[in-house]
């Protein structure tokens, strides 16, 4: 077990780091060389074209994949990780809090402990009052807290979302991200959380990352990320802010660069 | 009240089914040894019912013996197999062999085993193998139909096999063993019927006997009457199966 965990980096103030990492598999597109170095407490947006692999980076960097090539390197601070995929993959036979509950009982903490933990972590997202609530009696937003809250039961120090909003509607996904802001700046200082986002919306991106880093097609070097200018939370009407609009627009021009094959028309041979 | 005025289309159609049968017995003046009418065999059924309710308890007991060691050893089985892969490329081959082989072929060779002194136990066991499969089946499927993601969650957590056994791949599995079951009821009770057709000493002395001795004597309306002592056994065990999968599921999910 031990050689499938990722390795560790003494760096301190460093979550995660990819150098060089690849994924070649038959029968699926080609992945990387990726490289990209995640700083504690950070929060970097990740956008690409469908099939560059922004899930996989994902995996890879929570250690659930293993790259054929290159490293995979962990900080002590991201040894704990959380996870929210695309749906909000809850058990449908269990409740809200036992949901949450599962990865500390899967850790070993004791159930009432962790019961206790994951009420907090509910209240945390809003959701104080639906603890018995089943997966069903939930919208698809309410879902998604859930899913969120159990991302969190454990204080990661690294958080990974996959489109986690994207199924919303544009009024419940703005509440969702200001709510993550919240919760993410929460922890700022003492106990820092560094998130990864994937996402295929730009503004999306813009607004939510100090970073974004273009996952191309071609190329996987995200080490050319761009940087969002302005404080986390985002300041009211930040997205009428014209810094905010000039950078949605770099980031959504690097994106359609990222698209184009250096040699154009040979690309789908390749 | 609209649910019972479903019934009434199915109850006119049996009604007059049984009526034109009747009506055609009488006219045609059918001999009753080929094809009594509805009113005899009505008559044998309410006369011969303490044998045949007798004989219809003894089946019923010995199908639902089946079943339970068909949950048993397919349950069992498949979440043995389910732990790893190798396991069940080992053991599909034989289970589906299992399945494929007809009872009847198999069924002289059990009683050997039994004894011919013990052909209940025989009955039991051969609609045990019929019962198997669907039970295995069912459940080694549910055990692989959880959602992958919540199987990364609990990769990503260091989940044990007992706890990702326990807290997923049981519950997932739990309405695809409820629907195996309920296709195991049937076939068990076919299968001791069967069994007990091919064991023939009316050793074990079920519906089947009871099927083959009027037969013999050319009592078709008792014949007929054991018949309809089959189906309702059928549709009991398949009734309250279903009555019992739709609770659990209901009450697992808090409706």
């Amino acid at each position: 077990m031990a050689d499938s965990r990722p390795g560790t980096i003494d760096a301190p103030g460093t979550v995660a780091a990819l150098s060089g990492v690849t994924l070649r598999y038959p029968g699926r597109p080609p992945i990387g060389p990726l490289d990209l170095t995640l700083a504690s407490g950070e929060i970097v947006a990740i956008v690409g074209a469908s099939g560059a692999g922004k899930s996989t980076l994902l995996r890879l960097l929570a250690g659930l994949e293993q790259p054929t090539g290159g490293t995979v390197a962990r900080g002590h601070a991201g040894a704990r990780t959380g996870f929210v995929f695309q749906s909000p993959t809850l058990m449908p036979w269990a409740d809200a809090l036992t949901n949450v509950a599962l990865p500390l009982e899967l850790a070993g903490v004791a159930r009432a402990t962790a019961h206790h933990r994951a009420a907090e972590a509910l209240a945390a997202v809003g959701l104080g009052d639906r603890l018995t609530a089943r997966p069903f009696q939930l919208s698809g937003g309410m879902a998604m807290r859930v899913s969120l809250a159990r991302a969190l039961v454990t204080r990661p120090g690294l958080l990974l979302l996959d489109e986690p909003f994207a199924a919303l509607d544009s009024i419940t996904r703005r509440a969702l991200i200001e709510d993550l802001h919240r919760l993410w700046s929460a922890r700022r200082g003492h106990d820092p959380m560094a998130i990864v986002f994937v996402t295929h919306d730009v503004e999306e991106a813009v607004y939510l990352a100090d970073r974004v880093a273009i996952l191309g097609v071609w190329d996987g070097d995200m080490t050319r990320a761009i940087s969002t200018p302005g404080p986390i939370p985002r300041p009211a009407h930040w997205r009428l802010d014209a810094a905010y609009r000039q950078t949605a627009e770099r980031v959504a021009a690097a994106l359609a660069a990222s698209m184009t094959s250096p040699s154009a028309g040979q690309g789908e041979d390749a | 009240m609209t649910r019972w005025l479903n019934l009434v289309p199915p109850l006119l159609l049996i009604l007059l089914l049984l009526a034109a049968w009747e009506t055609a017995c009488r006219l045609l003046s059918v001999p009753a040894y080929v094809l009594p009418p509805p009113s005899a065999v009505a008559v044998a059924l309410v006369e011969r019912a303490p044998v045949l309710v007798l004989s219809a308890l003894r089946t019923f007991w010995m199908a639902i013996q089946a079943l339970i060691v068909a949950v048993g050893l397919g349950g069992g089985i498949a979440v043995a197999v389910s732990l790893s892969p190798a396991a069940e490329r080992a053991v599909r081959p034989l289970a589906i062999a299992l399945q494929v082989t007809p009872i009847v072929a198999i069924a002289p060779l059990v009683l050997i085993w039994f004894g011919l002194d013990n052909a209940e136990g025989a009955v039991v066991a051969l609609a045990a193998a019929v019962a198997f499969f669907p039970i295995f089946s069912g459940v080694l499927t549910g055990l692989q139909a959880a959602d992958p993601d919540l199987e990364r969650l609990f990769d990503l957590h260091g989940a044990t096999r007992l706890q990702r056994l326990r807290r997923l791949r049981l519950p997932t599995a739990l309405p695809f063993a409820l629907e195996g079951l309920r296709v195991a009821a049937g076939l068990a009770v076919i299968g001791a019927v069967v069994a007990e057709f091919v064991s023939g000493s009316g050793a074990a002395q079920g519906l089947a006997w009871r099927l083959l001795e009027a037969g013999n004597r050319l009592r078709t309306a008792e014949l007929l009457a054991a018949l309809c002592w089959l189906a309702v056994l059928g549709l009991i065990l398949n009734a309250a199966i279903g009555v019992a999968s739709r609770r659990i599921l209901a009450a697992r999910a808090g409706r």
